[in-house]
């Protein structure tokens, strides 16, 4: 119970109709889209369809960035036969918000198969995005057969170990964090010990106010083991951001939106640009999610994320592609 | 592209069948020591069927990945003793088991997937 709890909002601020216990159920209803502001660490939702009430300062931070996740460029299967068409669809609903985002966050999956005109394809398309940089990490699927080489040198340029780096923007400081290397027989994701130390050393001179964006591929955060949609080191690596007020940390991997609050984290997980997957536990196995090719880009998406400065505030929007 | 794989994948197969078929037209050049079997694990749902197989020494276990998503094929021991490149769906994978022992192993994409082979 304590730990369901620890999954609930304290209050309905914005009288938005969604309940303490219908949150997460909403977040996770993909497609529907939640607009979402943190403030001192509770965080406030907003459903897309009364997104028109809020005001535009709210939604408009001194910092406004996009997630992008999981475009599998490559896969063909019925599930979605043209995933380079929903990704350009993306990047057309990017080029389409109010706020032209500095730049975008690919959290991995880049490729289905790690196969060069794979990377080649997205990196054209994401070419024809207003916002001009990218900052990636690898999924398991862009580290296929070689160990991440090719990942590395196409876009691990001034990174440590097997691809992890950190950057700061305008008072926030992002984490991009590696989890798919090394996998063992039975276990999540992994970070690893170098990765863990290099973590601490990372965040040790930061001011305890500094907003902390940390972006992996697979959750860090315990959506479903059984399906293996979680990391197992991962509470170490949040044990060296207890200190910050406001740490975000977003994901891919699992291709629908989630959401969870614990203590000063928000935990967050975005859509794939390709194709869903099912809700934990309710399918056979986390495949590819057959839906009617006219809802497929209702389970899509973006995430669009504003940082307030001064405010405390981490506005994360998902959107669909429909 | 993909059809050009499979079409290797079924060569592999048809090639590996008519060695099967061979030992019998050609006894005199294989002796009954080196004569191989093969069998099959299917990957479907993310699980390798069966979980464990046992098969007698000399035995050329075939994977094939029958899910819409690729998965890999690697024992758990170090080094290891087989390590299958990345399999797209319907792609084979085969290695022979020449010596008797436990062989667990995994897929690396998706570790929770995990089967052994029992060689005796």
């Amino acid at each position: 119970m304590s730990e369901k709890k620890k999954d609930e909002l304290l209050n309905d601020h914005n009288h938005d109709g969604i309940d303490r216990r219908g949150f997460l159920k909403c977040m996770a209803w993909a497609g529907t889209g939640a607009f979402c502001v943190m403030k001192g660490g509770v965080l406030n939702s907003y459903s897309m369809s009364r997104i028109s009430e809020i005001s535009t300062a709210d939604m408009m931070g001194e910092l406004s960035f996009v997630q992008i996740s999981d475009s599998h460029m490559g896969f063909n299967k019925p599930a979605n036969p043209d995933v380079a068409g929903t990704l350009k669809a993306a990047v057309d609903k990017i080029n389409g918000l109010t706020a032209v985002p500095e730049f975008m966050l690919h959290t991995g999956d880049i490729s289905h198969l790690s196969k060069p005109e794979e990377f080649d394809t997205v990196d054209q398309i994401l070419k024809g995005a207003k916002p001009k940089d990218v900052f990636y990490v690898p999924g398991e699927h862009d580290v296929l057969n070689d160990d991440g080489k090719q990942f590395l040198e196409r876009y691990g340029k001034g990174s440590k170990g097997a691809g992890w780096y950190s950057f700061d923007k305008k008072g926030t400081h992002f984490m991009g964090l590696v989890n798919v290397m090394n996998l063992k027989a039975g276990g999540l994701g992994t970070l690893g010990h170098e990765q863990l130390e290099w973590m601490e050393d990372d965040v040790k001179h930061l001011k305890h106010s500094t907003p902390i964006v940390v972006f992996a591929h697979i959750p860090l955060w315990s959506v479903y083991p059984e399906w293996g949609w979680g990391t197992d080191d991962s509470a170490q690596a949040l044990a060296y951001l207890k200190k910050f007020g406001s740490v975000t940390v977003l994901n891919g991997h699992i291709h629908q939106t989630m959401q969870k609050v614990e203590g000063n984290v928000t935990f967050h997980t975005a859509a794939s640009t390709a194709f869903p997957q099912p809700q934990p536990g309710k399918a056979d196995s986390p495949g590819p999610m057959k839906v009617p090719a006219e809802q497929l880009r209702s389970v899509l998406g973006i995430t669009d994320v504003n940082y307030v400065q001064g405010q405390h505030a981490l506005a994360v929007v998902d959107s669909s592609l429909a | 592209m993909r059809r050009s794989v499979f079409i290797t994948g079924l060569a592999a197969a048809l090639v590996l069948g008519m060695g099967v078929f061979g030992t019998g037209r050609k006894g005199s050049v294989t002796s009954a020591q080196e004569k191989t079997s093969t069998m099959e694990v299917k990957i479907d749902n993310f699980s390798f069927g069966p979980v464990t197989l046992t098969v007698p020494v000399g035995t050329t276990v075939t994977w094939t990945n029958r899910d819409d998503i690729p998965h890999t094929v690697v024992s758990t021991d170090d080094p290891k003793t087989f390590k299958s490149k990345v399999l797209d769906t319907d792609e084979k994978f085969s290695f022979t088991l020449s010596k008797a022992g436990t062989y667990p192993y995994f897929c690396s994409i998706h570790p929770k997937m995990t089967g052994k082979v029992i060689v005796q």
